[in-house]
C-alpha cells in the first residue's frame, strides 16, 4: 500500500500515488454513501476532535458526517467555545485534548501551518481542515476525485482557477495536487490577488479572463473573499465582476465540454452568473457529495487503512 | 597590582594595523605592552595564559542586543545576557531600548547602569528611545538620556514612521553628538508581514514582508541624513536595495552606516520551508561534502525574525557589502524569548533570535573561512568600527587602553547545544550546527570575565 503517512498536512509533500490512493479509497466509500445503511465500523472505538479554531460550517459538517459514517466518536471543539479566548495557546489546548486520548485532530485554523506545529508537539493524527492561506488538501483531494471522475483523468486536462488566489488555501492545495497528476494549471484574477510568484510552483498566470478560460476543461472559481481584502486589492466588487465575473457570454467561448467548480460559499453575482451555479456544467453539488467519500478515505488512510479493496470487502 | 600576561598569541589589532604573533602584557585594567616589551615588564606575580594558535583582539562589541531588563526578565536578565555575551567573546554589549518600560527617560538608564555594576560580566552601554514610549509620536528626552549616559538612540524593534520627527530627531540628536540607529520598516508597505515576501511566502500561505519595505526607510534616512547633516546608523540590513543605497549614498559622502547580523548572510527565506528544503538550495554552499546536516521542521518559529531572513539574491548583496565596507559593522541583534511564547503557531511567534554565542563563530564561517574578508577586517567590524559609531574608547589594544581582551581560536570545531547556553532563552536556530571558530577567553577590564577550560590555559 502506498499510503503510510500519520498526519494530512499539505498536499505539497504527497507524491501523485499517495493522491491517486486516497482517490481510489475514496471511490469505493461513495459506493458505501449510496447504499441504504451508509455507515462502515472502520473507526469504531476512534475518537476525533474536530478543532476548529477558524468558523467553518460547510468543512466542519462535512467532515462531522464523514467521521459518524466511521462509527467513530467525535468532539466538536470551536475557537468561540473555547478556552483559547482565554489565552490558552494551541499546544496546551491540544495536549488537554490528546490527555483525553484523542486519536485524530482534524484542525481548521487562520494561521499557516498550525496543523504542522500541531504534529510536531501531539501523537495524535493531525488532519489539516484548512490552514490560513496555505493549504486546504481535502478539498483539493476532493476537487481532484470530482475532476477524475467526471473526466475520466487528470492528465493533460487545463484547469483554470479563478479569482483570489492569493488568500487561497485552496487554489495553493489545488494547483499541487493537479500539477502532480499531470494537469495544466491556470491562475487568473486581478494581478494583485495573483502574483506571478505562483507561477514558481509549476503553473501559468495570466490576467486575460478569456484567454484562461478559451481552452479550459475545467473552470475553478474562488470566493472573492470581501472581508478578507484590505480595500487596497481592487477597487470594487462591480469592477471584479466586469473584469473576471463568470458570465454567459464569457462561458459561450470555453469549449462546450468545459465544467464549472466553486469551492463554496459562492456569492451568486460575483465570481459566477447566478444562472451557471445551477446549469448542467456546474460540478458545485457534486463537490459536495464527494466531501464525504474523500474525508472518509483520509481519515481511513490515516489511521492504518488498507485500501479500497479492504472496504469492499467490509 | 593587578597583572596578566597573554603569550605567544596572533595579535589582530585593526586600530592599530597590527596583525603579528606577539605578547600582550595588561596592568591593573589597561593594556600596558604589545610584544617583545611584554614579557620583560611582566611582574613575577603576573598571570600568564599561553594563547599560542589563538587570536588575541580587542575586546568585542556587539552594539545590538537586547537584555531585557527591566520588566522582561523571563526571557533575560542582565546577568545572563551579559554571560552569554562574555561566553560569546563579547567584552561590551549595547542594550536597547524596548524594555518595560522603555529607555526613554533618565531614570530607567541610571537603574540599568546600576543593576549592570552589580550583575553584568561584561560592558553594558545602553541605547535611549528616540521618542516617548518608543510610540513614534513624541521626541524622548533625549538630552536628559544623552546626559544620563546612553551611547545611541534608536526605537529598534519599532520604526519612527512620521518622516518630520525622524528629521527632527536626527537634528536634536546632533547638538549632542548622539548617533541615532533606526530599524528600518515601512509600517504601511509591510502590514502584518512575518517572513520575507517571495515564493517560499507564498508557498507556505504566510504573509510577505517585503524587502522594499526596509529599502524604502532606508532610502528615507539617508535623504534626511543629506537634509540634517546628521549621521543615521541602519539597523540590520538584510535586503540587497539596502546595500545599494547606502553604498551609492556613501560614495557621495553622506553620513550613514549600516550594520548586518550572521543569521542574514548565512541563512535565507527558503529556511522557513524547513530544512530540507534549505540544505537542497540555498543552503549547499554552506557544507560542501557533508551528509549529515542539522534537520529542523517548516514553520520552526526560531526562524522568524524582523527584518526577515531574505533571498539568496540578498544574502549574497550584505556578503557583498561586508566586504567592500558598505556594511561596517556586525552585530546580533540579540533577542530573547521564552519557549512557551515561541511554541505557537508562525503567525502569533514573537520575532527574534538569541545570537550572543553564535555570531563569532557563523561571522567567522561565512566572512573568514569563505575567504571574504581577512581575519582583521573581520575583527574590525566588531571592534573599532562599532566604537568610532558610539565614540567609545574601545576597541583597541593601543597601550593605554582598557584591557578589553577577547582571545579566539579561528579553526575550533564545536556543536552549539541547550546544555551549554549562557542566555536564558533558547530561541536559537543555530543548535546542532557545526560551527568554527570560538572565543576561549573574555577578559574585560583586565578582569577574566569568562575563559574555556581554565586549566587547560594556565601555564
Amino acid at each position: 500500500m502506498t499510503w503510510q503517512r500519520q498526519h494530512l498536512l499539505d498536499i505539497e509533500s504527497l507524491t501523485a500515488e499517495e493522491i491517486l490512493a486516497v482517490l481510489d479509497t475514496a471511490k469505493a466509500f461513495k459506493a458505501v454513501g449510496e447504499r441504504a445503511i451508509k455507515k462502515v465500523p472502520a473507526l469504531r472505538g476512534r475518537t476525533v476532535v474536530n478543532l476548529f479554531v477558524e468558523p467553518s460550517t460547510r468543512t466542519r459538517i462535512s467532515f462531522e458526517l464523514s467521521e459518524q459514517r466511521l462509527s467513530a466518536d467525535i468532539i466538536n471543539f470551536t475557537a468561540e467555545a473555547s478556552s483559547l479566548k482565554k489565552g490558552e495557546t494551541l499546544k496546551d489546548t491540544a495536549k488537554n485534548l490528546e490527555a483525553l486520548n484523542a486519536d485524530f485532530i482534524v484542525i481548521r485554523h487562520s494561521a499557516a501551518g498550525a496543523p504542522h506545529f500541531l504534529a510536531r508537539v501531539l501523537n495524535a493524527h493531525v488532519i489539516n481542515a484548512g490552514d490560513g492561506a496555505h493549504e486546504h488538501p481535502t478539498q483539493a483531494l476532493l476537487d481532484t476525485f470530482t475532476i477524475r471522475e467526471r473526466k475520466g483523468r487528470i492528465e493533460g486536462l487545463n484547469v483554470t482557477i479563478l479569482g483570489d488566489i492569493l488568500y487561497s488555501r485552496v487554489a495553493r492545495s489545488d494547483v499541487w495536487a493537479l500539477t502532480k497528476l499531470g494537469a495544466r494549471v491556470t491562475l487568473c484574477g486581478p494581478s494583485t490577488l495573483v502574483p506571478k510568484t505562483f507561477e514558481q510552483m509549476g503553473c501559468r498566470v495570466t490576467y486575460d479572463v478569456e484567454e484562461a478560460i478559451r481552452d479550459a476543461d475545467i473552470i475553478n472559481l474562488l470566493r472573492i473573499q470581501h472581508e478578507r481584502q484590505r480595500k487596497t486589492m481592487f477597487p470594487s466588487i462591480n469592477e471584479y465582476v466586469s473584469l473576471f465575473g463568470l458570465n454567459k457570454a464569457r462561458l459561450a467561448k470555453t469549449k462546450p465540454d468545459a465544467l464549472i467548480m466553486h469551492p463554496g460559499p459562492v456569492n451568486r453575482g460575483v465570481e459566477i452568473d447566478s444562472e451557471i451555479a445551477d446549469s448542467n456544467r456546474s460540478l458545485i453539488l457534486e463537490q459536495v457529495t464527494n466531501g464525504i467519500a474523500v474525508r472518509m478515505a483520509v481519515l481511513f488512510l490515516v489511521n492504518g487503512g488498507k485500501g479500497p479493496q479492504e472496504i469492499a470487502a467490509g | 597590582m593587578n597583572a596578566l600576561l597573554l603569550t605567544g598569541g596572533r595579535v589582530v589589532d585593526p586600530a592599530n594595523r597590527l596583525d603579528a604573533r606577539a605578547d600582550l602584557l595588561i596592568l591593573d585594567g589597561k593594556i600596558a605592552a604589545v610584544g617583545e616589551a611584554a614579557a620583560g615588564r611582566a611582574p613575577a606575580e603576573a598571570e600568564r595564559l599561553d594563547v599560542s594558535g589563538k587570536v588575541v583582539c580587542p575586546g568585542l562589541i556587539d552594539l545590538h542586543v537586547h537584555l531585557r531588563e527591566p520588566g522582561q526578565t523571563p526571557k533575560e536578565t542582565l546577568a545572563t545576557g551579559t554571560a552569554a555575551a562574555a561566553r560569546g567573546g563579547f567584552t561590551s554589549v549595547v542594550c536597547m531600548p524596548n524594555t518595560t518600560p522603555t529607555i526613554d527617560n533618565a531614570g530607567t538608564v541610571a537603574l540599568i547602569h546600576e543593576r549592570a555594576a552589580q550583575h553584568s560580566a561584561v560592558n553594558v552601554f545602553v541605547a535611549g528611545a528616540i521618542t516617548k514610549g518608543i510610540a513614534g509620536e513624541e521626541l524622548a528626552s533625549i538630552g536628559s538620556l544623552k546626559r544620563a549616559g546612553v551611547v545611541a538612540i534608536t526605537d529598534d524593534g519599532h520604526c519612527v514612521q512620521n518622516n518630520e520627527l525622524m528629521r527632527r530627531a536626527l537634528e536634536y540628536a546632533k547638538m549632542f553628538d548622539l548617533p541615532v540607529m533606526d530599524h528600518c520598516q515601512d509600517y504601511s508597505l509591510v502590514t502584518t508581514g512575518v517572513m520575507h515576501e517571495g515564493y517560499w511566502s507564498t508557498a507556505l500561505g504566510l504573509q510577505g514582508w517585503p524587502a522594499a519595505g526596509e529599502e524604502m526607510i532606508v532610502a528615507r534616512n539617508i535623504l534626511l541624513a543629506e537634509l540634517t547633516g546628521a549621521h543615521v546608523h541602519c539597523q540590520h540590513l538584510s535586503a540587497a536595495g539596502s546595500v545599494a543605497l547606502i553604498r551609492e549614498a556613501r560614495k557621495r559622502g553622506v553620513r550613514v552606516s549600516g550594520e548586518a547580523c550572521p543569521h542574514h548572510f548565512t541563512l535565507t527565506d527558503a529556511a522557513v520551508a524547513g530544512s530540507e528544503e534549505f540544505w537542497k538550495r540555498d543552503g549547499k554552499q554552506l557544507y560542501p561534502g557533508q551528509e549529515l546536516l542539522p534537520a529542523w521542521p517548516a514553520y520552526d518559529t526560531n526562524l522568524k525574525m524582523n527584518p526577515p531572513l531574505r533571498s539568496a539574491r540578498d544574502r549574497e548583496a550584505i556578503l557583498e557589502g561586508l566586504v567592500d565596507g558598505t556594511i561596517e559593522i556586525l552585530c546580533s541583534d540579540h533577542a530573547p524569548h521564552c519557549d512557551f511564547e515561541k511554541e505557537v503557531e508562525f503567525d502569533y511567534a514573537p520575532f527574534g533570535i538569541t545570537g550572543l554565542e553564535t555570531e563569532l563563530a557563523l561571522s567567522l564561517m561565512q566572512l573568514h573561512h569563505a575567504k571574504r574578508l581577512s581575519l582583521s577586517d573581520l575583527v574590525a567590524k566588531y571592534t573599532v568600527a562599532p566604537a568610532r559609531l558610539l565614540r567609545l574608547a574601545k576597541g583597541t589594544l593601543s597601550v593605554g587602553a582598557d584591557a578589553d581582551v577577547t582571545v579566539f581560536d579561528p579553526n575550533r570545531e564545536w556543536v552549539f547545544t541547550r546544555e551549554a547556553t549562557a542566555s536564558k532563552s533558547f530561541n536559537s536556530p543555530f543548535y546542532g550546527w557545526p560551527l568554527k571558530g570560538k572565543a576561549v577567553a573574555t577578559i574585560v577590564g583586565g578582569r577574566i570575565a569568562w575563559v574555556e577550560q581554565m586549566e587547560a590555559l594556565a601555564v
